[in-house]
């Protein structure tokens, strides 16, 4: 058995019956298989536990919803299993600036 | 359940799950004495509170006021140093007129602080002989009121301590009790979300407006409210980030804002407006944990749930303080602080659910002859500083 096998899948929280992320319970490697119920997918990037990743799919304009609660819009149309962050959704509120992000 | 949660009546038919004596100070002259008059007493419910400052404090005189007349409270030593703009006469009638006994030493008259302390520790060796005789009666969780505050968050506060606090919240006010949540400056985003569970539209419109003011009040301070280091963690909106410090509220309807100080005349889900009205005066709202939980103890909380991440060691004098470690590593560190590990969560030992059934156990457990980890320890933290005045204004409401 490989150790990519035998490694159990990463299990995602999941807040709130009418979420449509859920949020990851530990640290994941890019690739690394995550679980959430019926659904399995591989993480799409290094993720810290916190990060959030789309459990259905979510359409460009439509809210985001986490403890039962709009944290803002999608900004593009995300797919099952993306990650959900600054890239892809917006405040309602305040813009927020990813400092890490090049310049435009 | 077989053991049934019980209470001191109180003459305003609240009940105590504490039958504590304080020793209060009027004045930071008098708090020595006061500390030197608790000493002898280690062994038993007798807490120093106190306000320090020396000029007049309408706030700091009905936070004196509300912490000496709280059910958990059974009598109160009074300690002046004399000279003091504090109203010690008028807060001495008020705690008699509760029904509780209450001595005034002062300083300057008993001959210094030898005999101050001499006179204060007679006194209170009465009164503890005097609580040990009463006894209490039933008690419903209808009865019960319970404060939330979080802090030393982390990422893990917003998934798993927060939500599971909520969901023990909600089963108590779902019973009658009384829960109250605050931090009005971490709802910043989600206020009207919060505004949508208002019980009257009148209300809706008043958490909103508590919110915005409680934005203005921070950002005069200059105190930022997003940073990269939230996104780091994993938060990508003000509204997320936010909503992981509301979760602590539940899902229940909000049936009234309080100000500190005031008691809610019916059971249910309250704000706490911790921000003054009018233009920033004095500093922070409140300067630490401590003084968040002094102010939710002065609304009749008789017990704090404190969700910790980081990781927090503090009690509070007056009413238990029940910590709830949100991070599993935190919690293998400092397990000798914490009452719940609501981090199995992330580890998938236990649900929200689990958790937030564990919390509720643990609360009622306090009134049936439990004591938090922090009480055990002997934690008794207390701090009280200058504010506007807080007394309820015509048009600050509770919703019915």
């Amino acid at each position: 058995m490989s150790g990519q096998e035998s490694k159990a899948a990463a299990t995602l929280l999941h807040l709130h019956e009418t979420d449509n992320v859920a949020v990851l319970a530990k640290d994941v490697r890019s690739g690394d298989l995550v679980s959430f119920g019926e659904l399995e997918f591989h993480a799409p990037a290094d993720l810290g536990m916190g990060h959030k990743l789309a459990i259905t799919p979510i359409a460009a304009g439509t809210d985001v919803l986490k403890y039962g609660a709009s944290i803002g819009y999608a900004a593009i149309d995300i797919d099952v299993g993306q990650h959900v962050h600054l890239h892809n959704l917006t405040s309602r509120y305040t813009v927020i600036e990813d400092m890490e992000a090049p310049r435009t | 359940m077989t053991i049934k949660m019980t209470g001191w009546p109180r003459s305003d038919g609240r009940k105590g799950i504490r039958n504590v004596v304080l020793v209060a100070y009027t004045v930071e002259c008098a708090h020595h004495v006061c500390t030197q008059i608790a000493r002898g007493f280690a062994e038993q419910d007798v807490h120093v509170i106190g306000f320090s400052g020396c000029f007049p404090s309408p706030y700091g005189q009905d936070m004196m006021e509300a912490l000496c007349t709280h059910p958990n409270v059974g009598a109160v030593q009074l300690v002046s140093l004399g000279c003091e703009n504090f109203r010690k006469s008028e807060l001495q009638h008020a705690i008699k007129a509760s029904g509780r006994p209450a001595n005034l030493i002062t300083i300057q008259q008993a001959g210094g602080t030898r005999s101050a302390i001499r006179v204060g520790r007679e006194w209170v060796a009465e009164q503890c002989d005097e609580l040990r005789q009463q006894s209490r009666v039933p008690m419903e969780a209808s009865e019960l009121v319970i404060g939330t505050i979080c802090g030393g968050s982390d990422a893990t506060s917003g998934l798993t301590g927060n939500p599971a606090a909520g969901r023990a919240f909600d089963r108590l006010v779902s019973e009658g009790g009384t829960c109250i949540f605050e931090e009005t400056g971490e709802l910043i985003g989600c206020d009207h979300v919060m505004a949508a569970r208002a019980a009257t539209p009148e209300l809706r419109d008043d958490l909103i407006r508590t919110v915005e003011k409680a934005a203005q009040f921070y950002a005069a301070m200059g105190y930022g409210s997003f940073s990269q280091g939230n996104a780091t963690g994993g938060l990508s909106t003000i509204e997320e980030k936010s909503l992981g410090a509301y979760a602590k509220s539940g899902a229940s309807k909000i049936s009234g804002i309080l100000r500190p100080a005031q008691q809610a005349e019916t059971g249910g889900l309250y704000l706490l407006d911790v921000v003054p009205d009018g233009a920033p005066k004095f500093g922070f709202p409140n300067i630490n944990d401590t003084a968040e939980i002094i102010e939710l103890i002065s609304c009749g909380a008789h017990a704090v749930i404190f969700v910790t991440g980081r990781g927090s060691v503090v009690g509070s004098a007056i009413s238990p303080v029940l910590k709830v470690c949100a991070n599993p590593e935190t919690y293998d560190k400092m397990s000798e602080d914490m009452d719940v590990n609501a981090g199995r969560i992330l580890s998938g030992e236990a649900t929200l659910d689990d958790v937030g059934a564990e919390i509720y156990a643990k609360l009622t457990s306090l009134a049936e002859g439990e004591v938090t980890v922090s009480e055990d320890l002997g934690h008794t933290e207390f701090v009280l500083t200058y504010k506007s005045p807080v007394r309820s204004e015509p048009g600050c409401h509770i919703a019915a």
